[in-house]
């Protein structure tokens, strides 16, 4: 399906027609003439049809959400996710404190400290999830892409601030080893292939 | 004889009650699956194999929650109008003969509680008197959805009650007698004595005016949901609503008795295979209510009224004539 049906607003030319309706009657016996027409018609019977023909061909459209559930799409802006680098299982984030500077909600807020090796080092990072409106700009100003939003949308608890942990969004060490780690497509990323469409700039002549 | 017709009686009462007042949880199962098929849905999944058990989750729930009297409607009334609605429905099951008579370890038994000769009569009376339920329930409510409801239930009511005669007297005057039992022997013949041959208008105004009497969806206007939220049952919690529920699907169910009794040969000549057509029947009847709801639209309570007075009430008189001028 191309775009264009859908970025062209104007509706009078793109396939709209006006529906034919017949003009009211105004007079008792053009009045009569339409519900005598009505009556004998049978449309009351094609309704009935169409109903009885869905039920037999049982094409039944219902997701049963617990059991089943519907595919999101990767943009889903869901609980965020802390990812890790593919080379060292090290964590991506480098402390910059850009998307505690952009949260328009103010939820997160983190705390980073120099360690033993003279390198920056996150020591806490929170995000409240019962603040935050999800709107991606974290994901979207991270220089590293680590941090992203998920697909996870299932979370209760008996405050929302208890949603989500740390631990919780960084990915597990194990799934990093068995190399599971989705690398993110959705908001804020780069698109898939983007190299090859990426001009040299003069300093590469 | 005296204390065995008696002890028979009060078995039959009991069995009529307890059936049927089971039958209104199933019918509300099957309403809402066959209307979640008609819509592409699943309808009750979870409890119980295919929801079965949905019912008695439902029955649980009425009963256990808090009945509750609001502040300022009037007390007594409040408290008895479902009541109402419940036993008039259950009352004019009295005069229905819900199968042929048969014989159980050498004793007959006849499948009807009392054989009144004015059985039509009694029938359409109580049902008549069901229209107090709503009507009171509506009144003392203290809201004005319920008012509204009340007003357009007893509009409805007696306009139909008006069809509802009228249509039924054609046939009256063909058979002669106002017993259900007679009209059944007098099409026990086969399809082709069935009254509705004879009488198809009296048929069709027949059922139309079931569907204003139970308040099923094309005439949906007393309790109508998306319109005047439940209608008289706004106020109403927990089981006293729960009456109201199981008079109407218990009305359903009647009705779904009355019209193959009066114009489709009932149960034939009293064979088993008659009862279980009868039974078939009846189901078509009921399975009609809820095929309804989910093909047709609601009218408004004004072209209620005017298909009521302008369209089906002269027809059901034209009916009525002609039958007489045929008759003589």
């Amino acid at each position: 399906m191309k775009m264009e049906q859908f970025n062209d607003r104007n509706v009078a030319e793109n396939g709209y027609y006006m529906v034919d309706i017949e003009d009211y009657p105004t007079d008792g016996w053009g009045k009569f003439k339409r519900v005598v027409e009505r009556t004998f018609k049978g449309e009351l019977f094609i309704g009935l049809w169409v109903v009885l023909r869905e039920m037999i061909r049982f094409d039944i459209h219902t997701v049963s959400y617990p059991a089943e559930k519907m595919p999101i799409g990767p943009r889903y802006r869901a609980v965020h996710e802390m990812k890790r680098l593919w080379e060292s299982d090290a964590e991506r984030c480098i402390g910059c404190g850009l998307c505690e500077k952009i949260c328009i909600s103010n939820c997160i807020k983190m705390d980073t400290k120099i360690d033993e090796n003279s390198r920056k080092e996150v020591s806490e990072y929170s995000i409240n999830l019962g603040r935050c409106i999800f709107c991606g700009y974290c994901a979207e100003v991270c220089p590293e892409l680590a941090i992203t939003h998920g697909g996870e949308y299932e979370n209760a608890s008996e405050q929302r601030e208890h949603f989500v942990m740390y631990e919780d969004m960084l990915t597990a060490l194990d799934k990093m080893k068995a190399g599971a780690q989705k690398e993110f497509e959705g908001f804020g990323a780069i698109t898939p292939h983007e190299d090859e469409r990426v001009k040299k700039t003069p300093l590469a002549y | 004889m005296e204390v065995a017709y008696l002890i028979e009686t009060v078995i039959k009462v009991v069995v009529v009650l307890l059936i049927f007042s089971a039958l209104a949880g199933i019918g509300t199962y099957f309403e809402r699956k066959v209307l979640a098929f008609m819509q592409r849905r699943l309808g009750p999944m979870n409890v119980g194999p295919y929801g079965l058990l949905q019912v008695a989750a439902d029955g649980v729930k009425l009963f256990t929650k808090e009945d509750i009297i609001p502040t300022n409607v009037v007390g007594n009334i409040f408290k008895i109008a479902p009541v109402i609605t419940a036993a008039t429905a259950f009352m004019a099951a009295a005069a229905i003969p819900f199968l042929p008579q048969f014989e159980i370890f050498g004793y007959t038994v006849h499948p009807i509680i009392a054989d009144v000769n004015i059985g039509i009569l009694y029938i359409l009376g109580v049902m008549g008197i069901g229209l107090y339920g709503p009507l009171l329930g509506g009144m003392a409510s203290a809201n004005k959805f319920s008012l509204i409801s009340a007003a357009r239930g007893a509009a409805v009511f007696i306009s139909y009650e008006v069809i509802t005669g009228l249509s039924i007297l054609a046939p009256i005057m063909m058979v002669g007698s106002l017993s259900l039992i007679d009209f059944n022997e007098y099409q026990a013949g086969g399809i082709g004595d069935w009254i509705i041959w004879s009488q198809p208008v009296a048929f069709v105004l027949c059922w139309i005016a079931a569907f204003a009497e139970t308040g099923r969806t094309p005439f949906h206007l007393i309790a109508n949901d998306h319109e005047i939220i439940d209608g008289f049952g706004t106020e109403y919690s927990g089981m006293r609503w729960g009456l109201f529920f199981i008079g109407e699907y218990a009305n359903m169910f009647f009705i779904s008795f009355v019209i193959p009794l009066l114009f489709l040969g009932g149960f034939g000549d009293g064979s088993f295979l008659g009862a279980i057509a009868f039974l078939g029947k009846v189901a078509f009847f009921f399975f009609f209510f809820l095929w309804t709801r989910a093909a047709w639209p609601d009218v408004r309570p004004d072209q209620l009224m005017w298909l009521c007075w302008k369209v089906l009430m002269p027809i059901a008189v034209i009916n009525v004539v002609i039958t007489g001028i045929v008759m003589m």
